[in-house]
């Protein structure tokens, strides 16, 4: 008890003796979190003016409070409901496609035979993660054209004719934006489980073999179960992102044909605060934090549904 | 590991699983090989869509224009700048960062790391961050693309992760008993053992500012600092490229026709230097995405 007592105090005494003695980390330290203070908590505080009316010449601090007229002026807006609903549907639509195409991915690869063919597809299936938004954009505008595209082509090949546009119609957006993203990051988006797939115990198929299982049973009950837990974590990170679609991509894929199915949350953000002639900074804040704050809440609620589900969570 | 004895249900399953994978490869493989025939092909059989998967009157008129258009020198070496730059920045800051963090023994460094964490969950938005921008001076300037984003925090708990697992307590010890301070065992045993995830880092933060646009678009105005990106966007999304940055008359009156294989050729140019690099850095990046995967 007595030891014990000494070795705390000496803890207390020691806290300033230690931290000196580690000044000099203390001091590489000092530019990044300066850094992070000003980039990013600068910012954070200047949520504030979410509840303002933001006046240029009047600044951050001085500009008048308006309490929640800003928040209330959005859900009010006939836009409201379109946007939450593009935003929703997007976002669901991107998740439930997105999500279990990369496992089924590294399951059947892991399945495949033949060392050669296998590292071939993995390289090739990489590359179009590395693609820009704006070049993939660019590249779904020229592949779908009716005209010069491959799909131009192929309808032609096939009808004799030109076939029909098919960024003229809107409600085709949300099946263009899912689908070229799953072109694009399927092989990307594997790479984490083919990882987890290799550390599974050899000596379980050997011993599933013996038993009589099937290579389909064993991927059912021995490569599933594995990947399981990195599953669950993504699946949380996936869903604590679910309201930031690709912003950049929606907002070069937009045009007027299909801005009733494209317009999202971010991109009105944008467009109201720094895009349009109006500059409404307060009211495209309001919005942007409105979107955050949904999004953290999700975080916090798939976290603790994974924690209770299957013990394992991000924080 | 070979298996013999396969059983009938099992060729069936490996057969399927085999075709299914061969259609997703031609799928990814197929538009690339399109896009780099289309380039190689004329205005003419492009527009009319004679090209299916091998180029048709092989011709490199796309290609003399994409070189012949000055703003795509210009954004190429202001994206060259950018990327140069803002990656250095990018890895000095974030090894820095990195390794203080690794170190256990500093009092405070929970805490100093969920300082960072939190930014990665909840952040002020576009519209507080260009407020910030604009009253630092830094709008229409070169820093506005190097400073914002100079430490990306999925990165930082990649790298912190590397070196608190990869480099032996040990070596702190000795280098300690040595008198070696802890900035010089930065300098001399860290940086030195920390190659790999450095490769990490200046790949992710490489990639990242080449293909960035967002920023440029609201934070330049000046064409003259515009990155390639920008003009890109300006080509693929509008119709053509402005006959008045093509000093070359005669070029002026293909370029209507053209319109489809120059921006076919420009694709490809704008992926060139990504896919150079590409080959050297693979094992790096699949090594990279496992240290993240690893709990930070």
């Amino acid at each position: 008890m007595a030891k014990h007592d000494v070795v705390v105090s000496q803890g207390k005494r020691t806290l300033k003796k230690r931290m000196l003695a580690r000044w000099q980390l203390y001091l590489l330290l000092l530019i990044p979190v300066a850094y992070i203070l000003i980039f990013a908590y600068g910012p954070m505080a200047g949520l504030i003016i979410a509840f303002k009316k933001y006046n240029v010449r009047l600044g951050i601090f001085d500009s008048p409070w308006v309490g929640f007229d800003n928040f209330r002026k959005f859900f009010s807006s006939y836009k409201f409901p379109i946007i939450m609903k593009n935003t929703i549907v997007i976002s669901l639509y991107s998740l439930v496609v997105t999500f279990p195409i990369p496992i089924i991915f590294a399951l059947l690869l892991n399945c495949m035979n033949g060392r050669i063919y296998k590292k071939m597809i993995q390289t090739v299936t990489y590359i179009p993660y590395f693609i820009s938004s704006v070049v993939m954009v660019g590249l779904i505008f020229q592949i779908l054209d009716n005209r010069s595209g491959i799909y131009g082509a192929v309808y032609k090949m096939l009808t004799g004719t030109i076939g029909p546009n098919i960024f003229a119609d809107g409600s085709l957006f949300k099946h263009i934006y899912v689908w070229s993203a799953v072109w694009q990051t399927t092989g990307y988006s594997a790479i984490i489980y083919i990882a987890a797939l290799t550390n599974v115990d050899q000596s379980l198929h050997e011993a599933a073999l013996i038993d009589g299982a099937t290579r389909l049973q064993r991927v059912r009950y021995i490569d599933v179960p594995t990947i399981l837990p990195t599953a669950s974590i993504m699946l949380i990170l996936a869903v604590g992102n679910i309201m930031n679609i690709g912003f950049e991509k929606v907002l070069l894929m937009q045009n007027n044909l299909n801005l009733n199915y494209s317009e999202i949350i971010s991109t009105y953000v944008y467009k109201v605060g720094l895009a349009s002639g109006l500059n409404d900074f307060s009211l495209s804040t309001a919005i942007s934090m409105f979107n955050s704050v949904i999004n953290f809440i999700l975080l916090i609620v798939a976290n603790w549904g994974s924690k209770k589900l299957s013990g394992s969570g991000i924080f | 590991m070979k298996f013999r004895n396969q059983t009938k249900s099992d060729k069936v399953f490996l057969t399927v699983v085999m075709i299914i994978l061969t259609a997703f490869f031609i799928v990814v493989l197929y538009p690339c090989i399109f896009v780099l025939s289309a380039s190689f092909s004329s205005g003419a059989a492009v527009q009319s869509g004679k090209v299916v998967l091998l180029p048709v009157d092989f011709s490199l008129e796309g290609y003399k224009t994409v070189f012949n258009t000055p703003s795509i020198w210009t954004g190429f070496a202001n994206s060259l700048f950018y990327t140069v730059f803002g990656t250095l920045i990018n890895v000095a800051m974030t090894m820095t960062a990195a390794y203080c963090l690794s170190r256990k023994d500093m009092p405070g460094h929970n805490g100093i790391m969920f300082l960072f964490t939190f930014t990665m969950f909840f952040n002020g938005g576009i519209i507080t961050t260009y407020l910030l921008i604009q009253k630092l001076g830094m709008l229409n300037t070169r820093w506005a693309l190097l400073i914002p984003g100079a430490i990306t925090v999925y990165n930082l708990i990649v790298a912190r992760t590397f070196i608190a697992n990869s480099i032996p307590h040990e070596l702190l010890e000795a280098a300690t008993i040595d008198g070696c301070s802890d900035f010089g065992y930065f300098i001399k045993i860290v940086l030195p053992l920390s190659k790999a995830i450095i490769a990490v880092l200046v790949l992710f933060y490489g990639v990242k500012h080449w293909n960035s646009y967002f920023n440029a678009m609201i934070y330049i105005h000046d064409k003259d600092l515009y990155p390639l990106t920008l003009f890109l966007r300006d080509i693929l999304m509008a119709d053509q490229i402005d006959p008045s940055t093509v000093s070359d008359p005669e070029m002026q009156a293909r370029l209507a026709e053209a319109a489809g294989v120059i921006k076919y050729a420009l694709i490809v140019v704008s992926m060139v230097p990504v896919l150079i690099i590409y080959p050297f850095i693979q094992k790096y990046f699949v090594k990279g995405v496992m240290i993240g995967s690893i709990k930070g």
